[in-house]
């Protein structure tokens, strides 16, 4: 198995000295995304998001609870991340380990920074608020976990509807109204290889990737920046990565307009 | 972000609540040395934080199915203190912060540490925030690069950590835990200063490109005085062990 990923990974730094990717694909270029929202009737709300051949679902629900002490106004948001052992062969069983921790956290974070849930909106009566259960299921990983976690979870809240709340009870069974989303997310995540920047790492590229910028956009607006690995960046790649993700920004958006539109 | 019901004012008459300018860091002491076991430990600090650091190693590197005999490998802990805030009292052991701040920080320190200099082995980083005010990763990251250098860990450089975050329309350094709980932004950094490589970099809230742009330049300007006194905490210890 290392002797392949050796090979490929030598492969993968010759085609990118030539300023080359595998399948003919550009720098900034995005694998085939697709998105499918409503693929779970029993979750409030769901989307499946492929890039390339990374597979990730993701399933939204509501349920009533205590708000947290902090904020008595506002209903929460908890996201969780599963990398299952289907998806991927280096998957192991256990507790959640620090890559799914930062792949949930990070996710959280942009969606909570860009106000994407109006939280207002979830209070239900005195100290009871609806808590928004966001889980990531990662079904097939093929490198860059990240955006497609965006892409799903933003598509599965834009698709979700609320539950019917009587007598402090949800009914699950009837949801009449969607869910108040006011803001709408995308990320784009960059690798460095031997010097080179690209967008959208495929399997082999992430296995040999120096460094990765996830940047999260809302129109003009940076919401949330992570860097992973060990490598290093400087400021004028950071620079333009951001200039980047502001580009893709508005064919992301529309992706998951759509997803949502097709799926009603 | 916090509610922004009850914000506070943050900035009165173009100064912070604690009286600072917009681009002042707060007080910053270090201390080398401060641990007997440890090879290489570090006390400092930062407004209200207070972070004990200490590494160990190079030693053999456990558990035994993680030994890379090509280079060395990194254990980084980042740990809150029970005690350390001044509200409730908090969960000890790792959480999914901890665990997070824990991941990317040792990806900054495997950067910097020249691996190859120690085949089979380990080195771990403990950095333990005892009091917290705001910018507790910045600073557990500030004080272990200190412990490293005093641990006589190979390193290609002494990396610093900052945060940058906006109030209002103001872009504002190093941002107190008041601060950020009401801040519109926030983006901690951490630099190797010898050519200004960013090794982590994390951010939430809101900035448009030039405020991003000036958090970033704040940051480099602050780094200096930063690693000033990083390197005159080593400076002390050395030269207080020779007797000068």
């Amino acid at each position: 198995m290392e002797i392949i990923e050796t090979v490929k990974g030598g492969y993968v730094r010759n085609m990118l000295k030539e300023g080359k990717r595998i399948g003919g694909r550009g720098m900034m270029d995005f694998r085939e995304i697709k998105v499918k929202a409503g693929v779970i009737e029993h979750a409030e709300g769901s989307a499946q998001a492929d890039v390339g051949d990374t597979r990730v679902l993701a399933g939204v629900k509501l349920m009533p609870e205590d708000p947290m002490p902090d904020t008595p106004d506002q209903g929460n948001i908890i996201t969780n991340a599963e990398l299952l052992q289907l998806a991927y062969e280096e998957y192991e069983p256990g507790p959640p380990n620090p890559e799914s921790v930062e792949f949930a956290r990070v996710v959280d974070r942009g969606i909570r920074a860009a106000s994407c849930i109006d939280l207002a909106s979830l209070v239900l009566e005195d100290k009871k608020v609806w808590s928004v259960f966001i889980d990531l299921y990662v079904l097939n990983y093929g490198g860059n976990l990240l955006d497609a976690g965006y892409l799903a979870a933003m598509a599965a809240l834009m698709n979700a509807k609320v539950p019917k709340y009587e007598n402090g009870v949800a009914d699950h069974r009837q949801r009449d109204k969607s869910l108040k989303i006011s803001n709408i997310v995308t990320s784009t995540t960059f690798g460095k290889i031997d010097g080179s920047i690209l967008l959208d790492m495929d399997i082999n590229e992430e296995r040999i990737a120096d460094t990765r910028l996830t940047v999260v956009m809302d129109g003009n607006v940076l919401r949330a920046m992570q860097k992973g690995l060990k490598g290093s960046l400087t400021i004028q790649e950071i620079g333009k990565m951001i200039d980047t993700s502001m580009e893709k920004h508005a064919q992301l958006k529309s992706i998951l307009e759509n997803a949502v539109k097709e799926a009603k | 972000m916090g509610s922004s019901l009850n914000k506070p004012e943050l900035i009165k008459d173009g100064k912070r609540l604690d009286g600072r300018a917009f681009d002042e860091l707060r007080p910053l002491k270090i201390e080398a040395g401060v641990l007997k076991n440890a090879d290489g430990s570090a006390y400092l600090e930062w407004g209200n934080n207070k972070v004990l650091a200490a590494v160990y190693g190079p030693r053999e590197a456990m558990p035994k199915h993680m030994t890379d005999p090509t280079k060395g490998i990194v254990k980084c802990r980042y740990s809150m203190a029970p005690f350390s805030g001044i509200d409730d009292h908090g969960r000890s052991g790792p959480n999914r912060r901890s665990t997070e701040i824990s991941k990317v920080a040792k990806e900054a320190f495997e950067n910097v540490i020249l691996l190859n200099d120690y085949p089979s082995g380990m080195i771990e980083i403990f950095m333990e925030i005892l009091q917290s005010d705001g910018g507790t990763r910045a600073a557990g990251i500030t004080a272990a690069s200190v412990a490293l250098a005093n641990a006589g860990i190979h390193m290609k450089d002494m990396m610093y950590a900052v945060s940058a975050g906006r109030i209002d329309e103001h872009i504002v350094l190093d941002v107190n835990m008041i601060e950020d709980n009401y801040s519109d932004a926030d983006m901690p950094m951490v630099i190797a200063p010898r050519n200004n490589d960013v090794l982590l970099l994390q951010m939430d809230g809101g900035l448009d490109k030039g405020q991003f742009d000036q958090a970033v330049k704040m940051v480099l300007e602050a780094g200096k005085k930063i690693h000033e006194v990083q390197k005159r905490a080593l400076e002390d210890y050395y030269n207080m062990r020779e007797g000068k």
